[in-house]
Parts: C-alpha cells; structure tokens; sequence
C-alpha cells in the first residue's frame, strides 16, 4: 500500500495536473485538442439533448426542436403512471443510504486511516475483494435473506444492499481523506485538552467536508440508480424507485416516446445535478485513495 | 498494537487498544451478514433443488444443477461466450476512449471545468435511463439514426447490429468512469519528469510512451479489472434495452442468472449458474493480476 499517496494534499495534486505547458493557440493544438473534445462533447451531449426535445415537444411532432413546450409529458408521468411516488421513494432510498454510508465510512475510513492495528492488512484486503463480487450474481441469495428478515416489499432492503455494497470503495475514497488531515491538528487539540473523540468533532471533521461531500453522492447517486435490487425486491408499485418505475415505462409505454422521455428527464435531474456539483472532489477522492491504495 | 503517531504513545493506551475495532465493527458486520454469508448460501444452494414455483419438488439436488448445466443447457454456453466478448469489447474501447479523454482534459484550457463536468456525466447515469435515452436514439421511425442513413429495420431488434448498438450505448456510459479513474492516475505523475524528458529532447510520442503510460501502469491494471467486473456485473443496461435478445443473442451470464432469479424464480439452478460464474471470474481475475503483474516494481 503506497502510504505515501494517501498523504498527498488534494491541493498539490492540482497543482502537478498542468506540468509547466502554457496554453498555446496553434494549429497542432486544435487539432489535438479541441477537434476530439468537441467530437466527444456531441457524442456525450446528443443522447441527453434528444430525451430533452422528446419530453418537450408535443405528441406527432417530428421537430428536432422543442418547440412548440409543453408540458403534458411531465403531467402524465408524475400524475398518471405514479412518478410522484417512485420519485419520493427514491429520495428516501438514496437519503437514508447516503446517510448510513457516510456515518460507517467515516468510522471505518478514521480507524484505517489513524490506528495500526492487528487484522488492519486483513481488512483492506477483504474490502478490495468485495470490489470483485457482482451484485447481479447476489440476487438470489440476498432475496432469501431479505425474506428472512421480513424485509420483501420494504424500501429497507434496498437501502441495506445500497449500502453495503458501496461501503467497501467508500471507506477506502474516506480514508484517503482522513489521511489527507496532518495528525498534528488532533494533536494540538489534545494538547489543549480535548478527548480524542472531541478533537476528532472539532477539528478533523470540518476539514473532511469534500471527502463527506464525495462519498455521500457516490452514495446518493449508485443508490439512486441502482434497478436489479429494486426489481428483485419489491414488486408492489406503491415502493417502486425510479428506475424501476422507469423499467415499466420502456415496457408499456414504447409507443410514447414522450412519457418515456420525461420519465427519463425526472430520473436524469437529481443525480446530473448532484453530479456536476461534486465531479471534481471525485477526481481528488480517487487520486487520493482509491486507486493506489 | 500502538497507534500511527507520537501523541498517542502518551494518550490513553488501553481505550484506543480497541476503538479500532470498534470503529470497523459496523462494516465488518455488514459484509459478513450480506455479502459473506450470502456466498455461502449461493454454494448450498447450487446443491439443492429450490424453485420457488414448485416447493413440492425442492430437497438435495447433489450435482444435478451443475450437471443440467454443462451438459444440458446450451444457453449458459452461448451466454458465457457473449459474455466474454462482452467485456472484451467494452473494455478494450473504453481503454482507448478513456484514456485519449483523460488526455485531453488533463490539458489545461479555458472552460476545462466545465468540460469535464459535461464529458463525465453520463457516468452518474442509470442502466435503465441510459436504455430509455438510446432506444430514443434507436428508434427507426423518430430516432436520430434516421439522420445517419440507418437501415429501416430496427437496429437492436436484428442479430446483425443489435451488438454493435449494445457497445456504443454502453460506452456513452462507460468512458466516463474510465477517464475519471485515468485522470486520477494522471495527476500524480509528478510535472519535474516531463520537464526532464523535454530537456532530454523527448518529443510529445516520446514522453508519453516513456513518462505517462509507465506512470499509469498500475492506474490502468485496476481500472481495467474493476471496470471488467463491472461489465460483467452490468445487468441493467442489457436487461432493459434488449432483454438478452433477439433470440438469446445478448444474453450475458449474469443476464441469465438475473432472469432464471427473477422470472422462473429457480434459485437451485440459479445459484448453480451464479457458483459458475464466482469460480469464472475469481480465475480471471486472478490470472489477469498474475499477467499484468500488478504492484510489482517496474518504474525502474
């Protein structure tokens, strides 16, 4: 384990990202960089544009604009087929795994980061190799044990399995973080005579803010969209998330591309949303922790 | 057993002899009951016979499941080849794409924030929406392959094309992760070694063949490995978009796990099949490490 990355300040890293190339404006430089970005950009930006003129635009026109709006789509889908439901469904799901994920990442991202303790080595390995177990392969014993404990049909289990899988990565991205914090903060707090758990409260944490804010929307978002559980899980439609709900949508609806498409644009806005405000505490997370840890 | 740290030497030995462990007790828990033991079950399962459908007929199976399988069931063979080509694909483009996009964003240029945000975000993007956006795109009479001098018949519903649709969709998806954990690798190659090479007279080929890809080696190993467990693992997108279709010709394995799990509600032969494919993959895995020779010192 390459400690010495865990260590690195986010902020240096930046630093390092342009090495000492200045922006020049030459034709090499078009051609190498902005002709494939922009290539890239209406690959990326196309699939989302079109759902948009879909979920816009009236039943029978062919426009490849959204004009004239309107809004009926987003009326049939949250009123009629019940995404008002499955929206809020969701929100619980991805609020209550978000919550758990960052409480237990924390604790176990503090103790790997912090203590050397006998069984440490042990751990990270397991972590590392839940990474290799396929969700989709768990299904069926995961059914079994949920039914066990009553649990069929109940947004908990989708918040149990969320969890659970996204803890392992969650606790090494926290890691990182805690790691990032010089020991010496905690120290001085102790110094001046603060428990440890008080230090950790007054100092540590309000400097894990971009690591929390990472890892709770890696929570957030893999809860969110996460389809198998949900569909294996819960079959009344009173608990179905979004994805789920939107599953059907495909199947029912297929010949109306416009409740589809606004049903995609409710799915799409939280977590594009959410996305765009944390992308760059992803990239520090991971060059931090994730990938050499 | 003493802490990282001079502090605590003089702190309070004993009560941080255990917060450790009580620290990782929540997590250690939670694997063991929902990912450790359910693995056990899985192997117990694949001996018995337990469809949900017909409990009269459930009770010791002994190596039934396993021998319908490899000898009964040309499905999983068929669906373990696609599954294979599957990964490779998706893996191989996703490299290429993914590391020119690290590449490129990693250049520092006006709007570069920006730019990121917009290339990386289809990544935060279900398999199920992903689905319901390209069918948008697929759709012979008002998708946008029309623009492209598409053939009239559905693309994913003809064996010829429906995999070619199937990659393209996934990689809108699946560059994103690719780039992002590649331009982590990126930014912790130091800037004084490219300031060397160029001082050395290193063109651009050069210093990225020399400096760049020996510095991401690693970065690369586990962002391939991870990412083919994930393309394995990926259900959702081919679950919804084709079903395994036309005629089974998508069907991966987990695909078929996930419809023998919940369609036929079959756990015995499911877990026969879901055993199969641990025992695949571990092997895979392994020897891919082994190959790559993953963490060895070769930065010389």
């Amino acid at each position: 384990m390459a400690t010495e990355t865990i260590a690195r300040r986010p902020e240096r890293v930046r630093v390092q990202a342009a090495p000492g190339r200045r922006p020049r404006r030459d034709a090499g430089r078009v051609l190498r960089l902005y002709v494939p970005l922009a290539l890239y950009l209406i690959f990326t930006l196309v699939p989302f544009y079109w759902m948009i003129v879909f979920a816009l635009r009236p039943t029978g026109s062919t426009a490849p604009v959204p004009w004239p709006i309107t809004f009926e789509h987003f009326a049939t889908v949250w009123n009629d087929i019940g995404y008002a439901t499955f929206f809020v469904n969701s929100a619980i799901v991805g609020a209550l795994t978000l919550l758990f994920t960052s409480v237990i990442a924390l604790m176990g991202g503090y103790a790997l980061a912090r203590f050397r303790f006998r069984g440490r080595t042990l751990f990270m390995v397991a972590l590392l190799c839940t990474q290799f177990i396929p969700g989709a392969m768990m299904l069926i014993p995961l059914f079994s044990i949920f039914r066990g404990l009553g649990l069929i049909n109940s947004l908990w289990s989708l918040v149990i399995a969320d969890t659970v899988f996204g803890l392992p990565l969650s606790i090494i991205l926290m890691s990182g973080f805690v790691a990032a914090v010089p020991f010496q903060v905690e120290e001085a707090a102790m110094v001046d005579g603060c428990t440890r758990t008080r230090a950790f409260f007054a100092v540590v944490l309000p400097q894990l803010r971009p690591g929390l804010i990472a890892v709770g929307s890696f929570a957030f978002i893999h809860a969110w969209n996460n389809f198998l559980f949900a569909l294996m899980f819960i079959s009344r439609q009173d608990n179905f998330t979004i994805p789920v709900g939107l599953s059907y949508t495909i199947g029912e609806y297929s010949a109306d591309f416009g409740a589809l498409a606004a049903g995609g644009v409710v799915a799409a806005v939280p977590v594009v949303c959410v996305f765009a405000v944390i992308q760059r505490y992803l990239v520090h997370g991971i060059s931090a922790g994730a990938v050499k840890g | 057993m003493a802490s990282t740290g001079t502090a605590v030497a003089g702190g309070r030995p004993r009560a941080l002899r255990w917060a450790p462990y009580l620290l990782i007790s929540p997590t250690v828990l939670l694997i063991a009951v929902f990912l450790v033991y359910p693995i056990g079950s899985v192997l117990y399962y694949s001996l018995q016979h337990y469809n949900l459908t017909k409990p009269w007929a459930n009770g010791f199976a002994g190596l039934a499941n396993f021998r319908e399988m490899l000898f009964e069931d040309p499905l999983f063979w068929t669906s373990l080849g696609f599954t294979a080509k599957w990964v490779v694909a998706e893996i191989g483009l996703q490299l290429v794409l993914g590391l020119a996009l690290a590449l490129i964003v990693n250049e520092s240029f006006i709007g570069r924030g920006l730019a990121r945000a917009m290339v990386f975000s289809p990544w935060a993007v279900s398999g199920v929406l992903t689905t319901g956006i390209w069918i948008l795109l697929y759709n012979p009479t008002t998708g946008i392959v029309r623009y492209l001098g598409a053939p009239e018949a559905a693309v994913l519903g003809n064996p010829d094309t429906v995999f070619g649709a199937l990659v393209l969709t996934e990689l809108w998806r699946g560059v994103p992760f690719f780039a992002i954990l590649l331009l982590a690798g990126l930014q912790g190659i130091p800037g004084e070694l490219y300031e060397a090479a160029a001082v050395d007279g290193a063109g651009r080929t050069r210093r990225f063949l020399h400096v760049t890809l020996p510095h991401l080696r690693d970065a690369i190993v586990l962002a391939t490995l991870l990412r083919s467990v994930w393309e394995f693992n990926n259900v959702d997108l081919i679950y919804t978009l084709t079903g395994g279709g036309p005629a089974q010709v998508t069907t991966t394995l987990p695909l078929y796990v996930a419809q023998r799990a919940i369609d036929s509600k079959d756990f015995g032969y499911g877990s026969a099949l879901t055993t199969a494919g641990f025992v695949i993959l571990l092997f895979c895995s392994l020897l891919y490490l082994r190959l790559s020779r993953f963490g060895a010192d070769h930065k010389g």
